[in-house]
């Protein structure tokens, strides 16, 4: 039996180390900070850095505006969002002005991470924050050119609002307006870095595309910006964060991610986000779908110790589908709040939400979602599994879904379980010469292997050795 | 028909003051209607009252209604005895005053068991009102209105099941709306002892299928160690009636708990139930039935807390809509940290019978222990079209086989009613609603 209370300090000490080693030095130079807090200037300051165009800074005041006159989501989210001190936050580093620190300065425990998920050195130094970026020119022109025959745009948000405002102008900020919520509204008054695509009628992109490729552009940003738009039947896979645990210098990340999934077109977005612990991370995710249209996204969480996020998709057009994937991994002092939403706007539209969630120690997982068919609609359909798996007997879940079904001929069913791993398995296992860590990551595994699945090889391999990780130290 | 007075909200923040009232009962009154004034109404936005329509939501035009005449008591009071068959107590409430007290056989009176009014009870059982009366605070949004049900706690019916007496036949309230903008706050309080078992049935009715009342009620009920209760709720308002039902059950060690709720009448029509498991081996099992028609509301919450482990709760919330009306189920499952083996279980299936029809679901867990076994579902869809053909080939008409599989949907929970009486009474109200 331990001693609660030891515990707890115990838990909130390795938070707190991780909070300290986080803190960057910064080059003190007016010419390539913003500073700290966001007023005006702030936002002022970033469009002239940037160079955009007069109506882009006009967008970013008045999401500013909107940013400020919203309450934060306390009365249903955690009250852990009040911990956020939005004045102490640096919205913008300029280019060329990068945190620095050494690979010494890195905590040992990351160093022995990045070991066991063998990521080759040059790629660790990057993640590590010792370098800017990860250097992967030669890999990426081969891919540019490819893509650059084929007609797809894959640039920064800079570059798509100044160089190709005639495709991204039409669906920036539609997806998600700016009045969305607080953290949608905060994006888009100072988001920098990101990806805007552009994918033509009917090309069939068949490498999935990652930020990780783009050089010199400001990817893993604190406020990315991506909207990506998929031409009538064109295909495209995207990749963002990695496996290795990011670790990171700014406390809060907010991104807002826009699918434009036109008549017939098909977008997979892929995310694997393993933030540091210290990190607020509330992004805003949803997808359009025109008819025929297909948006999926897989989302896997394990960093971070809050994450808000609720991928949606819009089934717009008829015959459209949707579906999110989800998997979140709920450690000490960690908060996985996920889920879905799927709001269906035409009739024959159908939509899948697979969660998984697995908590351990104190670590805490929550499903939210959203299914909205509306009375006009025929036909339509919806499926919501989630599954929860709570290792310790302190670990916590939460389900809460809100459905809302009218008109003729829908259906829609919802079902979720809690669960743990039982006594019987775990003897199984360790009488076949398992050691118990070794019989819950193999248990755990299974648990989510039919997500694991859906995601590319290598990130699949990754992400079992992160649970195998994880699970060690969570049973004796 | 008799109609109330003048109505207007103050009216029902200024209750008559009852000099007799003992001080404990005051007090009770004193701080409802103090934390009447002081809460706000529910607004858009409050997350307890998610997809619940809370603009229309006004106390404005309803009072306490005057006693009612002779004839309309001669015609209710009869209209009780024959709805309700064979029972060991029956009383009779009309527009929150009581117009037939229940009378007890001498051998359960011998054995000990209560089954008085709540004035009488303030007589005579006052320390078993101060351990138990409105002990339970409201906590699914309805705080404001248990507020106002202190402020105005009068009418109701209080039952006391001694250790180890068994009773077999029901105790039945049955609440009349009468007057036209009539509120109501009938109140009813069961404590079933160690070992007890007793079936208890509430009736809501309004005597004007068109009526327009307010009912803002409370029940608490309580099962000690091995007792067993069965309630049945029956909520008939008439059409233009505003409900508010605030509901709490509390089971102690190895206590076996039935309670089926059914919601057929009233314009909007809330029902909130709070079961706290108290108690190891416990099993609490709750049924809600709804039949909606034209622009009903009916706003299903519970909440199933397990403090104690090795429990079992189990809920099934079934509705059919028709017409343009909307139900909101919101169920929640709390598994406190130590609860570990508990059983909880929660599912929630609608019929949408038109296309105008809305459905919400919002089935929540919190579960805080590992070792348990939770789960909750939520469907909602229309009649197999298979089942429809089947009965329409064999030449029933379109809206009679509609009709038939509805009925065959709710049965499931009608079946669950613990005495068969009480159960064919639900089934002939469901039918009415049905012919509505």
């Amino acid at each position: 039996m331990t001693d609660p209370i030891a515990d707890n300090l115990a838990q909130q000490a390795a938070i707190d180390v991780d909070r300290d080693k986080g803190n960057f030095r910064y080059k003190e130079d007016y010419a390539y900070d913003a500073g700290v807090g966001l007023t005006p200037a702030t936002i002022d300051y970033i469009s002239k850095v940037k160079g955009e165009e007069e109506w882009v800074r006009e967008y970013r005041h008045k999401a500013h505006k909107i940013f400020e006159s919203m309450p934060m989501p306390t009365h249903w989210a955690t009250k852990d969002l009040d911990a956020i001190r939005f004045e102490d936050i640096r919205y913008y580093l300029a280019k060329g002005q990068k945190p620095s620190r050494t690979w010494e300065e890195v905590p040992d425990d990351v160093k022995a991470t990045f070991e066991r998920l063998g990521i080759p050195e040059s790629e660790r130094k990057f993640l590590a924050g010792v370098e800017a970026q990860f250097d992967s020119e030669a890999a990426y022109s081969n891919m540019k050119a490819d893509l650059e025959k084929l007609g797809v745009i894959f640039v920064g948000p800079t570059e798509g609002l100044r160089d190709h405002a005639d495709i991204f102008r039409r669906w920036f900020g539609k997806v998600i307006p700016a009045s969305d919520n607080k953290f949608a509204a905060l994006n888009s008054a100072v988001f920098s870095g990101g990806s805007f695509i552009y994918v033509p009628k009917g090309v069939k992109v068949r490498q999935p595309l990652q930020a990780y490729f783009r050089i010199n552009a400001e990817n893993f940003g604190q406020f990315e910006r991506t909207l990506i738009i998929a031409d009538e039947g064109a295909e495209i896979t995207y990749m963002e964060g990695c496996t290795a645990p990011k670790f990171e210098t700014a406390t809060l990340h907010s991104a807002v991610v826009e699918l434009v999934a036109l008549k017939g077109a098909k977008i997979q977005y892929i995310t694997v986000q393993n933030w540091s612990n210290n990190v607020f991370n509330l992004v805003t995710k949803r997808g359009l779908a025109e008819e025929d249209a297909e948006v999926r996204w897989i989302d896997c969480n394990i960093g971070s110790r809050l994450t808000m996020k609720y991928p949606g998709v819009i089934l717009r057009g008829k015959r459209a589908r949707g579906e999110v994937l989800s998997i979140a991994l709920a450690s000490d002092g960690q908060h996985q709040d996920t889920g879905a939403k799927m709001i269906h706007a035409a009739d024959d539209t159908t939509s899948n939400i697979i969660s998984k969630s697995i908590s351990v120690g104190k670590g805490r997982s929550t499903y939210r979602g959203q299914v909205h068919i509306p009375r006009t609609l025929r036909n339509c359909r919806n499926n919501t599994e989630c599954d929860a798996l709570l290792i310790n007997a302190n670990s916590r879940t939460d389900t809460y879904p809100a459905i809302t079904v009218r008109g003729q001929r829908n259906s829609v069913q919802h079902e979720a379980s809690v669960s743990k791993v039982s006594a019987e398995q775990i003897f199984y296992m360790m009488q076949r010469g398992l050691s118990e860590g070794e019989a819950m990551s193999l248990a755990v595994n299974g648990f989510i292997n039919d997500l694991v699945k859906e995601f590319p090889m290598e990130y699949s391999v990754e992400l079992k050795r992160l649970i195998e990780l994880e699970m060690e130290g969570s049973v004796g | 028909m008799a109609t109330a007075p003048a109505p207007s909200l103050p009216a029902l923040l200024t209750p008559t003051i009852d000099a007799s009232a003992p001080d404990w009962l005051a007090e009770i009154r004193r701080q409802g209607l103090c934390d009447a004034e002081r809460l706000p109404m529910p607004k858009l936005g409050d997350e307890a009252w998610r997809f619940s329509d809370t603009r229309s939501l006004s106390l404005a035009t309803f009072a306490p209604a005057p006693a009612p005449t002779d004839a309309v008591v001669d015609q209710l009071i009869a209209q009780a005895t024959t709805l309700v068959g064979e029972v060991a107590g029956l009383a009779v409430f009309i527009d929150g005053h009581c117009v037939l007290k229940p009378n007890l056989a001498p051998a359960l009176l011998a054995q000990g068991l209560v089954f008085v009014t709540l004035e009488d009870a303030v007589r005579h059982h006052p320390a078993l009102l101060q351990a138990h009366l409105l002990r339970q605070p409201a906590a699914l949004g309805g705080d404001r209105f248990l507020a106002l049900h202190k402020a105005w706690l009068k009418a109701g019916t209080v039952v006391h099941v001694p250790k180890g007496v068994k009773v077999v036949q029901p105790l039945v309230t049955v609440h009349w709306a009468s007057a036209d903008g009539a509120a109501l706050f009938p109140h009813s309080l069961v404590v079933a002892e160690a070992g007890s078992e007793v079936t208890v049935a509430d009736f809501f009715l309004g005597s004007d299928p068109a009526g327009h009342c307010l009912n803002v009620s409370a029940a608490d009920v309580y099962a000690g160690p091995d007792a067993s209760v069965h309630r049945l709720a029956v909520q008939d308002w008439g059409s233009r009636a505003q409900s508010f039902q605030m509901d709490t059950t509390t089971g102690d060690r190895n206590a076996r708990i039935t309670s089926v709720n059914a919601a057929l009448g009233s314009k909007r029509a809330r029902l909130e139930n709070v079961v706290r498991i108290e108690g190891p081996g416990s099993h609490v099992r709750l049924y809600g039935i709804g039949v909606s028609n034209h622009e009903q509301e009916f706003d299903q919450r519970t909440l199933q807390i397990h403090q104690a482990g090795s429990a079992t709760s189990d809920l099934l919330f079934k509705n059919a809509l028709m017409g343009k009306s909307r139900t909101i189920f919101s169920g929640l499952i709390k598994v406190a940290p130590d609860a570990q083996k508990t059983d909880a279980y929660q599912t929630n299936r609608n019929l949408l019978l038109s296309p105008e029809a809305e459905a919400n679901s919002l089935p929540g867990l919190e579960i805080e222990a590992n070792d348990v076994k939770c789960s909750h579902g939520a469907t909602t869809g229309q009649i197999d079209p298979a089942e429809l053909f089947y009965l329409r080939a064999r030449g029933i008409p379109l809206e009679a086989a509609q009709e038939l599989l509805a009925f065959g949907f709710l049965e499931e929970i009608v079946g669950k009613v613990e005495h068969a009486g009480l159960a064919q009474v639900l089934r002939e109200r469901l039918q009415k609603k049905f012919l509505d």
